[in-house]
């Protein structure tokens, strides 16, 4: 081996190096720790909070397993699980199939209308899950329009839940097998044809397949919104007991808490499990997506299309039945003797009947909603995603960032009562206030966001931070000049997310709301307590039309900001 | 101080990934003004020693000193240097002229200044019209020409360029190299650059560090490198090289699969075994039988002929027990004269002098 001049044998043992931290970093640093300890404050503190008290009696002492043999050993109580897994996994196996068949007619048919079937399929997210029931009540409900369909079965009971339930997770569902389609590689296609391979048997090898992961999550994701949703079964259950109900049976009825805590962990129990395989589908499936993929365009092909047409015809048809009986009977005087149309219940349901500052609430709260929470959500992805060290805060917060999918807006509720409630607790002036409706809602709708934002970060060169450094420019200079100008699309996408849900929202909020924080939501769920149908009908109308108009103002200022920034947006104009 | 100095120092960077050894112990020093290239292939650490040099990751142990000061534990934002890197990372929001502008917008400069530095730079790099055009806009070439200027902006002491040419395609990639060793020799400004093309190294570097499995295994001209490459890594890593395998029959000569042929090293004790590195234009084929005056010539076959445009590859076996191969760049014109068909005879000339003995 030659030794030129400038290779020199070193010292061994040197000291390690202890590099000097910039108080940019320091800031940096200690933002994400605050991230980190909010999160484990707002997320991790109430539920461990409701395992406590599932081991405590009344009075505070430690009972062990005693609450959990009293649940089990009352039938009225246990029965639940039972109920509340088959009318999931039956929803499941309607709504995935519905789903699938749509998003194969979207992706890979021509048939006309495609952007509209898109569009009208999604309007359900835009209604709280108390829409449907009330809808399900007029039409088949004791004086519904629809009621010798049912054949003398009452839709108040597991038809009305599946039924409803199935309305409300169908657009969930679609979205994820939609983007599943679409990731396929239209090459696979290409090649396949080119060994004459039979139309069937290319569904069969290569769109299945590539749609599987997608199945499976979209499943999940229907079966654990069917399993936590509380809005469905409280309105139409009649007497067939499910596990959300039950939560709010035991703490909002009877005030036994600690009941409350066993039946909220049972309900925990198999939504953790959906979120958990989930979990490990996504990962796959963006696994099997690759960059290079070339996105299927299919061929016309008329009896296909026609018959696919149909079929989208009839789904979107019965959609907006569906959202149709909702707000017509809003409009109508008197179900079912006068059937003439007027504001009144909007009017005198509403405004005179004093419920409407409930909605201005809801307003109030999604708005701030979206605003703080996008805010968060962006500033804790960044500082994850983007800067130096902090190895172990990290995996902490990208953990405490996936949990809340796995947890229903029961459970979470459930937890900030208990814990916030707590009379020793000094944040115990939260209960009741809008800020804790609003935290509850940022961190029960976490994750979506969350992974919102992590994708749209990592999409952008890894090296603009190091960059930025080189030429001594503070990280949150580049943050505010060039990272938020380049993600806002996904930014204003977070947004609207996070309002929609916060406008329709019932699970968690339940729990939480005061004299005067009470929500449209809710409001809904109160009215048709009272039997004002018409008026619930009215305040659920509000809350779509709301969300809507906050969707076309997200679809406009998203199309301007485009068209605005197209110049660096869309590469390959000439130079 | 002069052209020549040391400007940079390291000495005994080490850096543990976990259990992997990223560099073990490197020393180096980069003279002033000099292009210094760190080649190697991936995972040699050669990207890992420049992040260290930009404080872009924290070395275990070792000291850093730029240009009298030690930077060993400073953070980036408070070291004294430009980088490129292989994607530009430009900002896509910004137009070409705020981008070059962006490091020079913080140091509170003039608005006029600022506008006189980045015309300049523009100018520097020939792109003056494209001022108010989006990174998007321009060609793979053109940008990274803009991530050069926005570098050299606020004029730093030390340029680092991490693989700034391995996005572009092979043309503009043998444009930009001799426009980036232009306009650095103009300025004058000291360069390290990282890279796994060894043609990419020789063209450009005044010196390079060749790195292997995280640690120098040689440091010289482009010319030493090449010609006198000190390990059997590096003969091998830059440009083609024949091995054979020799013993030492003492006196300077060796044994090559019986054939005897003389190489100037009689220092090797006899029947030591050893290899012999000759590269493929240094060896000398005849099809008529010719013999290069004062070389070690032997009889040999062709084994087969690849045409590469400018030489022909010729793959020869050796006569004698060994029956070893290897391979002879031969001029086109050459082999055009007749007698390259695979199986012909031919003498073989492996000149002494190009021969070395590694390892």
């Amino acid at each position: 081996m030659a030794t030129p001049a400038a290779v020199f044998a070193s010292p061994a043992a040197a000291a390690t190096v202890r590099p000097q931290v910039h108080w940019q970093d320091r800031l940096a640093q200690g933002l994400l720790l605050a991230g980190c300890l909010a999160l484990a404050l707002f997320l991790l503190a109430p539920l461990a909070a409701i395992l406590v008290k599932s081991v405590e009696d009344r009075n505070g002492a430690f009972v062990g397993l005693l609450q959990f043999r009293d649940y089990f050993a009352t039938p009225a109580l246990s029965r639940s699980i039972w109920n509340t897994l088959w009318v999931a996994l039956v929803v499941t196996a309607i709504t995935v199939p519905l789903a699938f068949i749509y998003a194969y007619a979207l992706t890979r048919s021509r048939m006309p209308g495609r952007t509209v079937f898109r569009v009208l399929a999604l309007t359900p997210i835009l209604a709280p899950s108390l829409l449907p029931a009330i809808s399900f009540i007029q039409w088949f409900g004791n004086q519904g329009l629809l009621k010798v369909l049912l054949g003398g079965a009452s839709v108040y009971g597991p038809i009305g839940i599946v039924i409803s339930s199935v309305y409300a997770t169908f657009p969930h569902a679609l979205m994820i097998v939609l983007t599943a389609l679409l990731l396929s590689d239209g090459r696979l296609y290409e090649a396949a044809e080119s060994l004459r391979t039979p139309t069937w048997r290319k569904f069969f090898t290569i769109t299945l397949p590539g749609a599987k992961y997608g199945l499976v999550s979209a499943a999940m994701v229907v079966f654990s919104y069917t399993v936590s949703d509380f809005g469905i079964p409280k309105l139409i259950g009649g007497q067939f007991n499910m596990l959300a109900v039950d939560v709010y049976k035991q703490v909002v009825g009877q005030q036994n808490f600690n009941k409350g805590a066993v039946v909220g962990l049972v309900l925990l129990l198999p939504v953790l499990v959906a979120f958990i395989v989930d979990w490990a589908m996504q990962g796959r499936l963006q696994a099997q997506f690759s960059a290079r993929a070339v996105p299927y365009v299919p061929k016309p092909s008329r009896w296909f299309d026609a018959a696919m047409f149909a079929f989208c015809l009839v789904v979107t048809l019965l959609l907006l039945a569906v959202l149709g009986m909702a707000v017509w009977t809003s409009l109508i005087k008197f179900w079912p003797y006068d059937l003439s149309l007027s504001f009144r219940h909007y009017t005198f349901g509403l405004i005179d009947g004093g419920v409407f500052g409930a909605y201005v609430n809801s307003l109030k709260m999604a708005f701030a909603t979206g605003l703080i929470g996008t805010m968060i959500v962006f500033a804790i992805a960044y500082l994850l995603e983007k800067t130096r060290g902090m190895a172990a805060t990290k995996a902490a917060v990208r953990m405490l960032a996936a949990i809340p999918m796995g947890v229903p807006g029961m459970v979470l509720g459930l937890g900030y009562i208990l814990f916030f409630n707590a009379p020793g607790n000094p944040l115990n002036f939260l209960y009741g206030t809008l800020t804790i409706l609003v935290i509850s809602t940022v961190v029960h709708y976490y994750t979506s966001s969350h992974l919102t934002a992590v994708t749209a970060l990592k999409a952008l060169d890894a090296e603009f931070e190091s960059v930025s450094a080189s030429l001594k420019v503070p990280f949150y200079k580049t943050f505010h000049r060039v990272t938020v100008p380049v993600c806002l699309p996904a930014i204003l996408d977070i947004g609207r997310y996070l309002f929609v849900n916060a406008m329709v929202t019932i699970s968690a909020v339940v729990f939480l709301y005061g004299p005067h924080t009470r929500l449209a939501s809710i409001a809904v769920l109160d009215l048709d307590d009272a039997g004002d149908i018409g008026p619930a009908a009215a305040m659920a109308t509000l809350i779509v039309v709301s969300s809507t108009l906050v969707c076309v103002l997200y679809a406009l200022v998203t199309r301007v900001l485009l068209a605005r920034t197209q110049a660096w947006r869309q590469p390959g104009a000439a130079p | 101080m002069a052209p020549g100095d040391t400007f940079v120092k390291l000495d005994g960077i080490r850096k543990t990934f976990g259990r992997f050894e990223a560099l073990r112990s490197i020393s180096l020093e980069v003279a002033r003004g000099e292009l210094m290239v760190f080649l190697g292939p991936s995972g040699c650490g050669k990207t890992t020693l420049l992040r260290i040099i930009a404080g872009l990751e924290t070395q275990d142990t070792g000291t850093i000193v730029q240009d009298g000061r030690d930077i060993s534990r400073l953070p980036a934002i408070r070291r004294d240097y430009g980088i490129v890197f292989q994607s530009y990372a430009l900002f896509p929001n910004l137009t070409i002229f705020d981008n070059i502008a962006y490091g020079l917008v913080n140091r509170r400069q003039r608005r006029e200044a600022i506008r006189a530095r980045v015309d300049e730079l523009l100018a520097l790099v020939g792109l003056q019209t494209s001022g108010a055009k989006y990174p998007g806009q321009l060609s793979g070439g053109q940008q990274q020409r803009i991530a050069l200027a926005r570098a050299l902006a606020p004029a730093p002491g030390l340029l680092l360029l991490d693989e700034p040419l391995s996005a572009l395609d092979a043309l503009e990639r043998v444009r930009l190299r001799g426009e980036i060793r232009a306009l650095q020799q103009r300025l004058g400004v000291t360069t390290i650059m990282v890279t796994h093309d060894q043609e990419e190294a020789l063209s450009m570097a005044d010196r390079i560090v060749v790195m292997n499995h995280g640690c120098i295994d040689q440091v010289g001209t482009p010319r030493e490198i090449y010609e006198l490459p000190a390990t059997p890594f590096v003969a091998d890593f830059i440009g083609k090289i024949n091995v054979l395998a020799a013993t030492a029959e003492g006196g300077g000569r060796f044994n090559v699969g019986g054939l005897s042929v003389a190489v100037a090293r009689p220092d090797i004790a006899p029947g030591t075994a050893v290899k012999l590195y000759l590269r493929p234009e240094d060896v000398v084929v005849n099809v008529d039988g010719a013999r290069a005056p004062g070389s070690n010539t032997v009889a040999g076959r062709i084994a087969k002929v690849e045409f590469l445009g400018a030489f022909c590859m010729v793959g020869l076996a050796l006569d004698g027990s060994g029956a070893q191969r290897l391979v002879a760049n031969v001029p086109r014109q050459q082999v055009d004269a007749g007698g390259f068909a695979p199986g012909a005879p031919v003498t073989v000339s492996l000149p002494p002098a190009a021969m070395r003995i590694l390892g």
